[in-house]
């Protein structure tokens, strides 16, 4: 660290004021040097790794024995060609795909309906705060003990569902069977998500002047115009941003199909893009064409945020573009 | 009148809906491993005391260990990050300097950059230098948080003025000394969240530490747990401890939620905590 004292002193020549000023120059780079070095290791070293990694491949000489005999080749775009043309994949991709128009609409949808109906103050204080930290609660709940508790209330002879439809000689559907599953998977990130970013919804509406809502009700505007017409618009930054986060979060879901796959035979090693990426680099022992797969993702989740974001008009990070 | 009373009834159904496995966890860890698919899901019994027993007991208290673990991993991890973090958004809050905007944009890509796809490649540079199953495979990475310098950005804009800034250059500190002793102080709501955010972020990861790590010794409880759940589909037995484990993991984190709800005020768009 050279985060040296630059002392102003009205006594000294100006002849001593420039290395003081260059002196001064380098101070935002030394505190943005901690920062910047761990961003390039493990984050921008990485990414390019990652790319370099999935345009190479192993060739084997010989019989294939001996430590010469495995040499690391340029492979061209090989790794992808083989990796978008595994059966696994496109599955893969339509499940996230149907995973994500389940998830996304109908976390930010409760999330938005939570904030307004806590906004709006029509309960009472008591009861929206206990509902307000019961709903957040989840949050800090990991998504691997979420999908275990969830896990055993999917199970029938677990489930208090299937107990009280077995009392009307209903026998409870399988949540765990190859057509549920997938609502049962989005359950356990609906379930964990929603509270986070109602609180997210909740924090841009108290920031609203309440004279805006004054007089719109004083001109007779109802409670839910005034939701439609004032608030809905107000935390429009808010809602582009959590659905940002929300589709970056669907196209890495890893760990909640994971955790319930002892649980089920119906979720297979690859049943998300990620687990395809892990299968790959640690169960078949390629990791180019994993790497391969993982710059396919990160496009993918670059090329949906930012043209999100353009589509929008930016007017999320409106804010840090002056 | 209507209105608000199905104000009330929705605003507590989303409670009991998201109350609802906490309820059951509560009641399942005190179930027997032959009650727990045999007796109404939501009755209680008594042998929480005894699963507890066990659970210490499971290979010389290693879940113990993983709860250790993942306090080393969240609390040291969220530390550093929370003041390498300060130090950044200071510097990109409170200087001008060439390579600024360029700084803020990478920056700013990398709060995008999803995290899990990172894993395999920091996997195998951390196992070219031979760092992959130590703690530093888990901590290393999680120093490093994009999002968390973005907000540090925005708190330190919003927090220092720059008056002051300027007034304890005057009294002869020195850059660190204003850094340490005004700025952080100022901007100490908004490092609390920075400092949550991550908190909870490393507490909850799974895909890190469940690439990087092979000795159990070094599990974080998410992993851990995995782990146990994997052992209960040959041995239901396990079950129990496993129910039993997911209880006791959620305690301190539902301690520390309590306590620091109101610092939980997040702006996403503005990025701010609005005082």
């Amino acid at each position: 660290m050279t985060l040296t004292a630059t002392r102003p002193s009205t006594t000294a020549p100006p002849v001593s004021r420039k290395p003081a000023s260059s002196r001064r120059a380098r101070v935002p780079y030394a505190f943005l040097a901690p920062g910047l070095v761990l961003f390039t290791l493990f984050l921008a070293a990485p990414i390019v790794y990652a790319g370099y990694l999935s345009l190479r491949k192993v060739k084997v000489s010989g019989l294939g024995l001996g430590s010469k005999s495995r040499t690391e080749v340029w492979a061209g775009l090989s790794n992808y060609a083989r990796s978008m043309t595994d059966p696994d994949w496109l599955p893969s991709v339509y499940r996230i795909l149907g995973y994500g128009l389940v998830v996304v609409p109908v976390m930010l949808g409760l999330a938005l309906l939570m904030a307004l109906l806590l906004d709006a103050g029509r309960t009472r204080p008591a009861i929206s705060g206990f509902a307000r930290l019961s709903i957040f609660l989840p949050y800090a709940v990991p998504a691997v003990v979420a999908s275990l508790l969830w896990g055993f209330l999917y199970l029938p002879k677990v489930s208090p569902f299937g107990y009280a439809l077995d009392r009307f000689g209903i026998s409870a559907p399988e949540l765990l069977s190859s057509s549920w599953v997938l609502y049962a998977v989005a359950n356990v990130a609906i379930w964990g998500g929603t509270g986070f970013n109602m609180i997210v919804i909740y924090t841009a509406l108290k920031a609203v002047p309440t004279s805006l809502y004054e007089s719109a009700r004083i001109d007779g505007a109802s409670e839910l115009s005034i939701a439609w017409r004032i608030k809905i618009p107000i935390v429009m930054p808010s809602l582009i941003m959590t659905f940002v986060f929300s589709m970056i979060a669907t196209l890495q879901v890893f760990a909640e199909p994971m955790t319930l796959k002892p649980l089920s035979n119906t979720i297979s090693f690859t049943w998300t893009p990620l687990m395809k990426v892990y299968r790959d680099a640690f169960v078949r022992n390629d990791v180019y064409s994993a790497a391969a797969t993982s710059v396919v993702i990160a496009v993918a989740t670059f090329i949906l945020s930012f043209g999100f974001l353009k589509l929008v008009g930016r007017r999320a990070f409106h804010q840090e573009e002056s | 009148m209507r209105n608000s009373k199905l104000a009330t009834t929705l605003l507590l159904l989303g409670a009991a809906y998201c109350l609802l496995p906490v309820v059951w966890v509560l009641i399942a860890a005190s179930k027997s491993s032959s009650e727990l698919f045999s007796t109404f899901t939501l009755a209680p019994s008594t042998h929480l005391a005894g699963n507890l027993a066990d659970l210490s007991g499971y290979r010389d208290g290693l879940y113990w260990r993983w709860m250790a673990n993942t306090a080393l991993y969240a609390g040291l991890g969220a530390a550093v990050s929370t003041f390498i973090s300060a130090m950044s958004g200071y510097a990109l809050a409170k200087f001008d300097f060439p390579g600024k905007g360029f700084v803020f944009n990478v920056i700013l890509a990398g709060v995008l950059v999803p995290g899990v796809i990172l894993a395999i490649p920091q996997y195998l540079l951390l196992a070219r230098i031979g760092l992959t199953n130590t703690y530093w495979a888990v901590l290393l990475p999680s120093f490093i948080s994009p999002y968390g310098i973005y907000l540090a950005r925005i708190f330190a804009a919003a927090a220092v003025p720059g008056e002051i800034l300027e007034a304890s250059r005057i009294d002869g500190a020195s850059d660190w000394r204003t850094f340490l002793r005004v700025v952080m102080p100022m901007m100490r709501t908004g490092l609390v969240t920075v400092f949550l955010f991550q908190f909870v972020a490393i507490w909850n990861n799974y895909m890190l530490p469940f690439i990087m790590l092979g000795n159990d010794k070094l599990y974080p409880l998410t992993v851990g747990l995995s782990s146990l759940l994997n052992q209960g589909a040959s041995q239901p037995s396990m079950y129990t401890t496993v129910v039993t484990g997911a209880l006791v993991s959620l305690v301190p984190l539902i301690a520390l939620f309590f306590t620091l709800q109101r610092y939980w005020q997040v702006d996403l768009a503005a990025g701010g905590v609005k005082a």
